[in-house]
C-alpha cells in the first residue's frame, strides 16, 4: 500500500508539474459548439459548459490541490512545532495558555470554523489557505507537544541542558528533531486531509473562484449538469478521491514503518 | 458519579465560552466595516448606519461581546437580515432534519462499519482483511461532495429507484445518509478492527477457548464487547464530522438542515444567521463530546476516577 500511495503521489505531482505543458489543449480554450461533450478519443475526459477540455482542467487542477496542500501543511506544521514544542518543553502557564486555545480550537469542527472564516473573509485561495492553516497547526501542535513531554526527560536533552545549552537551541537541536517522525507521518495524512478542504469548501463556493481549475469548484459546476453531462462530476471527483487515497496509503505505510509497536501486527 | 460530572461540566464551561468568542470574533473578521459588506457596496449611508445600531456595532467592543454571551444565555441570538425571522426559530426549525440525517448517517456507518472490522480482525492478513482495509482507506478518501451525487447518478437518474433530492420519505433518506455515512463508517471499521485484535490477543480470549468456547462466540460475547469502548468513543467524538459533513450532504441533496441554512445564508450575506447556524452546530459538538465523554465514564469505571 505504501509503494501503491507513493506511486500514486509521484504520477499526480508529475502530472501536476508536466502536464500542462504537454496537454494539446489549453484550460481555458473554449469551444462553445462542442459544450458539454462527453469524453471522445480527442477530449478524453470530455467538455464542460463552457466547452473547455475537463483532461487539460483536470491536470492543472492537480497543481491547485498539491499547492494548497504543501502551503497548508507547510504552515500548519510551522507553526504547531514552534507552538507544540514550546508548550511541552517549558510547561507552566504558556503550556496552560497554548492548550487551552489548542482545546478550544479542537472543540470547534474544523471544517466548519474553515467555512465561517471564509464566509466572512471571502471566498480566495489566499483565504482558504489561511482558513485550512487556522484550523491546520492545533493538531501538529498537539502531537509535538506530546513528543516533546516525553522527549524533554531523555538523557542526551538533560545533558545539553547541563552543559548551559539555551533553550532554543535546545528545542531546535535536540528536541524538535525526535518529533519529526510523528510529523511528518501527520504531514503526509494531512495533505490529503487539505486536498478534501480545499476541494469542499470550492465545491460550496467559498474556495477558488473561476476561471481558475480547482477540482472542487469543477464538481460545483457539474452538479448543475447530473442528468445531461455526468463527466463533469465524474473525473474531477475521480482526481481527489485517487489523489487523497494515495496520500492516505503512504501516510498509513509511512506510520506503520515508524511505529514499533504496529511491526508484525499488520500481515 | 456526581464528582465526576461536575468535574466534567466545569471542564467543559471554558470550551463552551471560547467556542462562543470564536463565533463572536467571526463577524469582526470581516475586512472593512461588517455592516457595509452586509448590505453591499450601493448601500446608503442612512442604511449602513441604521444596519450598524441594529446590530450593535457601534457600540465598544467589549459590551457586544457581553450583549453576544447573554443573548446565548437567553436563547437570543439575533434576528436575520433577510427575513427577520428570530435566528433561533430558523436554526431550531430546520433541526429536525439535520438530527434525521444525522442519525440516519451514523446508522448506515455503524451497520457497515462493525461487521466489516470484525471480519477484519478475525481474518487478520488474509485477502479478506487487505480487502476490509483497502474498503475502509478507500471510503476515507472518497469525498462526501463526489460520492453524493454519483450516488444520485446511479440510484436516481439511471435507475430511477430513489429520489434524487428533497425530504419528506424514508426513500429520500436512503442517498443522504449513504453519502454522509460512507467516511465514518471507513473510520469506524477501521477503529473496530484494531480494537478487536487489541482484544484478540488478550489472556481471556485464550481462556475462554481453552474453556471449549467456541471461536465465534469468544469473538462475539468476549473480545468483541470490550473492543466496544472505543468504537463507541469514536462515534460520539465523529457526531461533529457528522454534522459537518451535513453541511455539504444537505447542500448536494437540498435537505433542508441547519448545514443548508448555513450555505444559504453565507450567499445572502446574512451574517447574524451564519452566526447562528455555526454556533449551534458548534455547540451540538461540544455537547456530544460531553456525552461521550461522560458515556466512557458510565462504561469504564476507572476512568471516573482519574
Amino acid at each position: 500500500m505504501t509503494k501503491a500511495g507513493a506511486a500514486i503521489v509521484a504520477i499526480a505531482v508529475l502530472a501536476a508539474v508536466v502536464g500542462p505543458l504537454i496537454t494539446p489543449f489549453d484550460p481555458a480554450n473554449q469551444e462553445l459548439a462542442l459544450r458539454l461533450s462527453g469524453p471522445t478519443s480527442t477530449h478524453w475526459f470530455g467538455l464542460d459548459e463552457l466547452g473547455r477540455d475537463i483532461f487539460a482542467r483536470v491536470l492543472l487542477g492537480a497543481r491547485i490541490s498539491l499547492l494548497v496542500g504543501l502551503v497548508v501543511v507547510g504552515v500548519s506544521s510551522t507553526i504547531g512545532i514552534a507552538l507544540g514544542s514550546v508548550a511541552g518543553y517549558c510547561g507552566g502557564s504558556i503550556d496552560e495558555a497554548i492548550s487551552r486555545v489548542i482545546d478550544i480550537l479542537l472543540a470547534f469542527p474544523g471544517l466548519l470554523l474553515a467555512i465561517g472564516l471564509v464566509a466572512v473573509l471571502g471566498p480566495s485561495l489566499t483565504n482558504v489557505v489561511l482558513a485550512l492553516s487556522v484550523i491546520g497547526w492545533v493538531g501538529y501542535a498537539r502531537l509535538v507537544r506530546g513528543q516533546v513531554l516525553r522527549a524533554r526527560e531523555l538523557d542526551f536533552v538533560q545533558a545539553a541542558k547541563a552543559l548551559g545549552a539555551s533553550t532554543p537551541r535546545i528545542l531546535a537541536r535536540h528536541v524538535i528533531p525526535t518529533t519529526l517522525p510523528a510529523v511528518s507521518v501527520q504531514a503526509t495524512l494531512g495533505m490529503g486531509g487539505a486536498i478534501l478542504a480545499e476541494a469542499a469548501l470550492s465545491f460550496l463556493g467559498l474556495g477558488v473562484q473561476p476561471p481558475t481549475p480547482s477540482w472542487g469548484t469543477m464538481l460545483n459546476y457539474g452538479r448543475g449538469h447530473l442528468l445531461d453531462a455526468p463527466h463533469l462530476t465524474i473525473f474531477p471527483g475521480l482526481a481527489i478521491a485517487i489523489l487523497v487515497l494515495g496520500f492516505n496509503f503512504l501516510g498509513d505505510g509511512l506510520r506503520d514503518a515508524l511505529d514499533p509497536a504496529t511491526q508484525g501486527r499488520r500481515a | 458519579m456526581f464528582r465526576f460530572l461536575v468535574r466534567r461540566l466545569a471542564l467543559t464551561l471554558p470550551v463552551v465560552l471560547g467556542v462562543a468568542t470564536l463565533v463572536f470574533a467571526l463577524i469582526h473578521l470581516i475586512p472593512g466595516d461588517p455592516a457595509q459588506a452586509m448590505l453591499g457596496e450601493t448601500a446608503s449611508e442612512q442604511d449602513v448606519q441604521a444596519l450598524r445600531e441594529r446590530l450593535g456595532l457601534d457600540r465598544p467592543l467589549v459590551e457586544q461581546y457581553g450583549a453576544f454571551l447573554a443573548g446565548i444565555a437567553r436563547g437570543d441570538l439575533g434576528t436575520s437580515l433577510r427575513t427577520n425571522e428570530p435566528v433561533a426559530t430558523a436554526v431550531l426549525d430546520r433541526l429536525p432534519a439535520t438530527l434525521e440525517l444525522a442519525a440516519a448517517a451514523m446508522v448506515v456507518s455503524i451497520g457497515a462499519a462493525i461487521p466489516l472490522g470484525i471480519i477484519a480482525a478475525v481474518r487478520r492478513g488474509t485477502f479478506v482483511d487487505h480487502l476490509a482495509t483497502t474498503l475502509a482507506l478507500t471510503g476515507i478518501s472518497i469525498p462526501n461532495f463526489w460520492l453524493g451525487p454519483l450516488l444520485a447518478i446511479v440510484f436516481a437518474v439511471e435507475l430511477g429507484w430513489l429520489p434524487v433530492a428533497g425530504r419528506g420519505t424514508a426513500a429520500h433518506l436512503v442517498l443522504p445518509a449513504i453519502s454522509l455515512g460512507a467516511a465514518l463508517a471507513a473510520i469506524l471499521a477501521r477503529m473496530t478492527r484494531a480494537s478487536l485484535l487489541e482484544e484478540l490477543r488478550e489472556p481471556y480470549v485464550l481462556a475462554a477457548r481453552a474453556r471449549g468456547t467456541s471461536r465465534a462466540r469468544a469473538v462475539l460475547r468476549h473480545a468483541f464487547r470490550n473492543s466496544l469502548i472505543p468504537v463507541v468513543t469514536l462515534v460520539g467524538l465523529q457526531f461533529g464530522g457528522v454534522l459537518t459533513g451535513a453541511v455539504i450532504t444537505e447542500t448536494i441533496f437540498a435537505w433542508p438542515g441547519v448545514g443548508r441554512l448555513l450555505i444559504q445564508s453565507i450567499g445572502f450575506r446574512d451574517y447574524p444567521l451564519v452566526q447562528g447556524c455555526i454556533l449551534f452546530i458548534a455547540m451540538t459538538y461540544v455537547a456530544m463530546n460531553l456525552l461521550t465523554d461522560l458515556a466512557y465514564g458510565v462504561l469504564d469505571p476507572r476512568i471516573r476516577y482519574e
